[in-house]
C-alpha cells in the first residue's frame, strides 16, 4: 500500500484545530450550552396528540395560557409528538401535572403524556456538579494511566488530543444549541475513552518504531506509524460509526443527542490521534533517547 | 499463542454455553429458581415512575431541642442549679445560670460520665457541642448527634413510605435510602404517580384537640384553619389523642347520615384516654386535626368508651380511603419533599425497546457485513466472536440480574461497533508479520503476541471511562456504564479465547495455502 504523507499537513491542520478550539471556547463562553432539565431544573413533558389535532403553534398557545413562564415547544420525531420544557417545577404538588393535562385537553383535545421529568433546583445543581466531576475525574484517570504507561511527551500529546475532542464536541453542541443532558455526559466520557484508545494504538506503534529505527527522525517516524496503523484506524472508526449511525437513525428520539455526540467524538477522536497527538511528539522532539532513558530506569 | 490444550478448549466452550444459556433464558419462562434469572428492565424501558424524596428534618430537630430543654431543666433542678431564660432557635438552645454555678454547670456538660450525656456512653462522642459565654450557655447539635438524628428519622420515614406504597399495591416497588436525608422510590408500571405523590406528601400527623370558647389566641391555645378553608377555630394545645394510638382505620358509610366516613379503632391506652376526655368534655367540640388543619370538629354528645369512632368531613370514597390508609400506615417523622420525578409511560417504554432492538439488529448486520467484506474468512471468525460476545455480554448481565436501560442498549450497540477493534488490530498485525515470515503459524503467533499490549492499553482506557461513569452516574447512565464495562471484558474474552480458537483451527488446517489472510 502506498504511504500517505500525513505529516505534510501537520501544520495546516494544527492551525485549523487551534482555530476550531478558539471558536469553540468563544462559543462556550458567550453563547454557553443549552442545558436540559437534568442540569437546569424544571419540567419536561413529552406528549402525543391525536393525529392532526394539534400543531406547534396551537400547543405553544395553550401552554402560554397556563402561566408556566418561558415554555419551549419542539416537535419530537414525528408530527404528533412534542417535547415541552419550562422552568417551573412543582413536584410537591401532586395535582401539578394532572392540572396541566386537564387544561390542555380542553384546548387541544386528548393528549397522552408519554414522559414527564420534573427536576428540582437542588438536584439539577448536584447532577451538573457530579457530571463535571465525572468528566474531570476521567481525564485525570486517563492522564495517570498514560503517564504510567508512556513517557511524559506521549502523555501530553494524548491529553491535548483529548481536550481537543471534548472542547470541539461541546463547541458543536453550543453552536447548534443542542441539548446537554445526562446522556451527553455519558457520551463525552465515552468519547474520552475512545479518543484515548485511538491515540494509544498509534503511540504504541511509534514507541515500537523508535526502538527499531534509530536513524529515522520523529517527523518521518510518526508518519510511518500512522500509516502502519491506518487500516486499523479506518476499520475501527468505520464499524463504530456504523453502530452509532444505526442508533442515530433507528434508536429513537431519546438517543439522538447521545449518538450524535458520539459520532462527532469518534470523528474528532480519529482526526486528533493523527493530527494533534503526533505533531506534539514532533514538537517535543521525541527520539530514541526519550524511550531508551525510560527503559534503563 | 495458537496452541490450545484440550482442557482449555473444553472450559471455553462450557463457559460460553453457560452464559449463552442465561442469555436465551430471557426469552423463555423457566420455573426453577436458580435458572430463571432475567435482565431487569429499567423504568425508561418498562415504564414507571421514579421519585426522589428529601426529608425536611427541621421539625425533628426542633422537637429534639425542645425535648432536650425539658431534660436540662429537670436535670439541673435536681442538682439545685438555677437555669433560666431558655430560648430555642433553628439549631441551638441558649440558657443562663447564676454566676456562682456557671463553672459547675460547665463541668457537668463537659463530663463524659454525666447522666446528662447519656449519648456519650453509647457512642463515645457528645450529642451536643456547647459554648460558654460567662453565665450563658449555647448548646448546638454536634455533627454526630445530627447524623444519628437524621438517620433515625430517615429510617422511620422509609418504613412509613414503604407501608404507604405497599398499601396502594403497586407492582414490585423499590424503596431505597440515598445519603442521609433522601429516599428513592421506584414504581414500575405506574404512569401517573399523582396518587402516590399525594400520599407521600402528607405527614399524616393526626391529633384530637378540644376547641376552646376563647375568640383570641392565648397561652396554651392556637388558631387553626379548617381543611376546606371555610373558617378557623381556637383549639387547646393539649393533645387528647394522637395517631400513634390508632390500630386500624378504614373507610365506611355512616348509616344515619349517609356520609362517607373513616372509622378507626384505638389501642387500649388510646381508648382509655379517649373515654376519659370525652366523658369530661361532653358538649364541647372536639377538633380532629391532620397536619395542622382541622378536618372536622364534631360536638361530643356522650362519652366514647368503646375505643372506636368515626371521622367525618365531606369525604369522597377515594379521599376517605386515602385518609384511612395514611392513618393505618402512621405518621412521617418529618415532611417529605419530592425533589425529582421522572415518569415514563409504558407505550413509550415499549417504543424505546423496539427502537433499541431495531438499531441493535441493523448496527450488528452492518458491522458483520463490513467485516466479511474486509477480511473474508477472518471476517467470519471475527463475526463469530462478535456473536458470542453478544451472548456473553447479555449472559453476564442476566446472571447478575443487572438493570437494562435505554442508554444500556446503546452501550451494547456501541460494544458491537468497538468489539471488532481488537480482532482488527490482531489481523492487521498478522498481515504485517506475514510479509516477513514465511511460516504462517509463526506469523499468526507473533501477530497475536505483538498486538497484545496495544489491545490491553486501548481497552483499559475505555474501561476507566466506564468505571468512573458507574460511580458518578445515576439511573439510566449507570446502565450504560455497566454494559460498556462488561462489554469490554466479554470482548477481550471473545477475542482471546473464541476468535483465537477458530483462527488456530483454520490456520493449522490451511497452513499450506498461499495468502491466508
Amino acid at each position: 500500500m502506498r504511504e500517505i504523507s500525513f505529516n505534510k499537513f501537520y501544520k495546516s491542520f494544527n492551525i485549523l484545530s487551534i482555530v476550531l478550539i478558539i471558536a469553540s471556547l468563544i462559543l462556550l463562553a458567550l453563547k454557553g450550552l443549552n442545558y436540559g432539565v437534568d442540569f437546569k431544573g424544571g419540567t419536561l413533558i413529552e406528549l402525543r396528540t391525536d393525529l392532526n389535532s394539534a400543531n406547534i403553534k396551537k400547543i405553544r398557545d395553550s401552554f402560554s395560557q397556563l402561566n408556566l413562564g418561558d415554555v419551549s415547544v419542539k416537535n419530537f420525531g414525528n408530527d404528533t409528538d412534542f417535547i415541552i420544557k419550562f422552568e417551573k417545577q412543582n413536584s410537591n404538588d401532586p395535582k401539578f401535572i394532572d392540572n396541566i393535562k386537564t387544561k390542555l385537553s380542553g384546548s387541544i383535545g386528548t393528549v397522552d403524556f408519554r414522559r414527564v421529568e420534573n427536576v428540582g433546583p437542588k438536584v439539577s445543581a448536584e447532577l451538573l456538579q457530579s457530571g463535571v466531576i465525572a468528566i474531570a475525574l476521567s481525564l485525570a484517570a486517563m492522564l495517570l494511566y498514560i503517564w504510567i504507561r508512556f513517557e511524559w511527551q506521549f502523555s501530553l500529546g494524548a491529553i491535548v488530543a483529548l481536550f481537543h475532542d471534548v472542547i470541539i464536541t461541546l463547541g458543536v453542541f453550543s453552536l447548534f444549541s443542542l441539548e446537554i443532558n445526562l446522556s451527553i455526559v455519558a457520551a463525552v466520557l465515552t468519547i474520552v475513552g475512545y479518543s484515548m484508545n485511538d491515540t494509544v494504538v498509534i503511540f504504541d506503534r511509534v514507541r515500537e518504531n523508535l526502538r527499531k529505527f534509530s536513524d529515522i527522525k520523529i517527523f518521518e517516524l510518526t508518519n510511518i506509524s500512522i500509516n502502519q496503523t491506518l487500516s486499523r484506524t479506518i476499520i475501527t472508526s468505520a464499524t463504530t460509526l456504523l453502530a452509532l449511525l444505526s442508533i442515530f437513525i433507528f434508536g429513537g428520539e431519546i438517543l439522538k443527542g447521545f449518538s450524535l455526540a458520539m459520532i462527532l467524538g469518534v470523528i474528532f477522536g480519529t482526526y486528533s490521534s493523527i493530527y494533534i497527538a503526533n505533531p506534539i511528539l514532533v514538537v517535543l522532539k521525541v527520539s530514541q533517547r526519550t524511550i531508551v532513558k525510560e527503559d534503563k530506569d | 499463542m495458537l496452541y490450545f490444550s484440550k482442557l482449555r478448549i473444553f472450559s471455553v466452550i462450557i463457559f460460553t454455553l453457560i452464559l449463552s444459556y442465561f442469555t436465551i433464558s430471557n426469552f423463555f419462562k423457566i420455573d426453577d429458581n436458580f435458572f430463571s434469572k432475567n435482565i431487569k428492565l429499567g423504568l425508561d424501558l418498562q415504564g414507571g415512575s421514579y421519585l426522589l424524596l428529601e426529608i425536611d428534618n427541621k421539625p425533628v430537630i426542633t422537637q429534639k431541642l425542645q425535648n432536650k430543654v425539658m431534660e436540662l431543666k429537670n436535670f439541673f433542678k435536681d442538682k439545685n442549679i438555677i437555669t433560666r431564660n431558655y430560648t430555642v432557635d433553628d439549631n441551638s438552645i441558649i440558657f443562663d445560670t447564676t454566676p456562682d454555678k456557671s463553672d459547675e454547670l460547665n463541668n457537668i456538660l463537659d463530663d463524659d460520665e454525666s447522666e446528662i450525656n447519656q449519648y456519650y456512653q453509647q457512642y463515645k462522642s457528645h450529642e451536643f457541642d456547647f459554648v460558654k459565654d460567662q453565665d450563658s450557655f449555647k448548646l448546638t447539635l454536634s455533627k454526630y448527634g445530627l447524623v444519628l438524628l437524621k438517620n433515625a428519622s430517615l429510617d422511620q420515614a422509609i418504613e412509613i413510605v414503604r407501608r404507604r406504597v405497599d398499601e396502594v399495591g403497586t407492582n414490585e416497588p423499590n424503596i431505597l435510602k440515598r445519603g442521609n436525608d433522601r429516599i428513592l422510590v421506584e414504581l414500575p408500571g405506574l404512569d401517573n404517580p399523582g396518587r402516590i405523590k399525594s400520599l407521600l406528601g402528607k405527614t399524616a400527623n393526626l391529633t384530637f384537640q378540644f376547641i376552646t370558647q376563647n375568640t383570641e389566641e392565648s397561652f396554651g391555645t392556637e388558631k387553626l384553619d379548617f381543611e376546606d378553608g371555610s373558617e378557623n377555630a381556637i383549639v387547646s394545645k393539649r393533645i387528647i389523642l394522637s395517631g400513634d394510638n390508632l390500630v386500624d382505620a378504614k373507610p365506611s358509610m355512616n348509616s344515619q347520615t349517609n356520609e362517607t366516613v373513616v372509622s378507626f379503632t384505638l389501642d387500649r391506652v388510646g381508648a382509655k384516654k379517649f373515654g376519659k376526655a370525652t366523658s369530661t368534655g361532653v358538649g364541647k367540640r372536639l377538633a380532629i386535626i391532620l397536619d395542622g388543619k382541622i378536618i372536622s370538629a364534631p360536638s361530643v354528645r356522650e362519652p366514647i368508651i368503646g375505643g372506636s369512632g368515626q371521622i367525618s368531613g365531606n369525604f369522597t370514597f377515594q379521599s376517605a380511603t386515602d385518609l384511612a390508609l395514611l392513618l393505618r400506615s402512621g405518621a412521617l417523622p418529618a415532611p417529605l419533599n419530592i425533589i425529582e420525578e421522572r415518569t415514563v409511560g409504558p407505550d413509550l417504554g415499549q417504543d424505546s425497546i423496539d427502537a433499541g432492538i431495531m438499531s441493535l439488529i441493523i448496527g450488528f448486520i452492518l458491522v458483520v457485513l463490513f467485516m466479511i467484506y474486509k477480511y473474508r474468512v477472518f471476517g467470519v471468525i471475527a463475526n463469530l466472536a462478535l456473536i458470542s460476545n453478544l451472548f456473553l455480554l447479555v449472559g453476564v448481565l442476566t446472571l447478575f440480574e443487572a438493570t437494562l436501560t435505554l442508554p444500556g442498549i446503546a452501550g451494547i450497540i456501541l460494544t458491537v461497533g468497538m468489539a471488532v477493534d481488537a480482532n482488527v488490530l490482531i489481523f492487521e498485525r498478522i498481515k504485517e508479520e506475514i510479509k516477513s515470515e514465511r511460516n504462517p503459524i509463526i506469523a499468526f503467533d507473533s501477530g497475536y503476541t505483538k498486538s497484545r499490549t496495544t489491545i490491553l492499553d486501548a481497552n483499559i482506557t475505555t474501561l476507566i471511562a466506564a468505571v468512573i461513569l458507574f460511580f458518578m452516574g445515576s439511573g439510566p447512565i449507570k446502565g450504560f456504564s455497566i454494559t460498556l464495562g462488561v462489554g469490554i471484558l466479554t470482548t477481550l474474552f471473545s477475542v482471546y479465547f473464541i476468535a483465537r480458537l477458530f483462527t488456530a483451527f483454520y490456520v493449522i488446517k490451511n497452513k499450506e495455502k498461499e495468502s491466508l489472510i
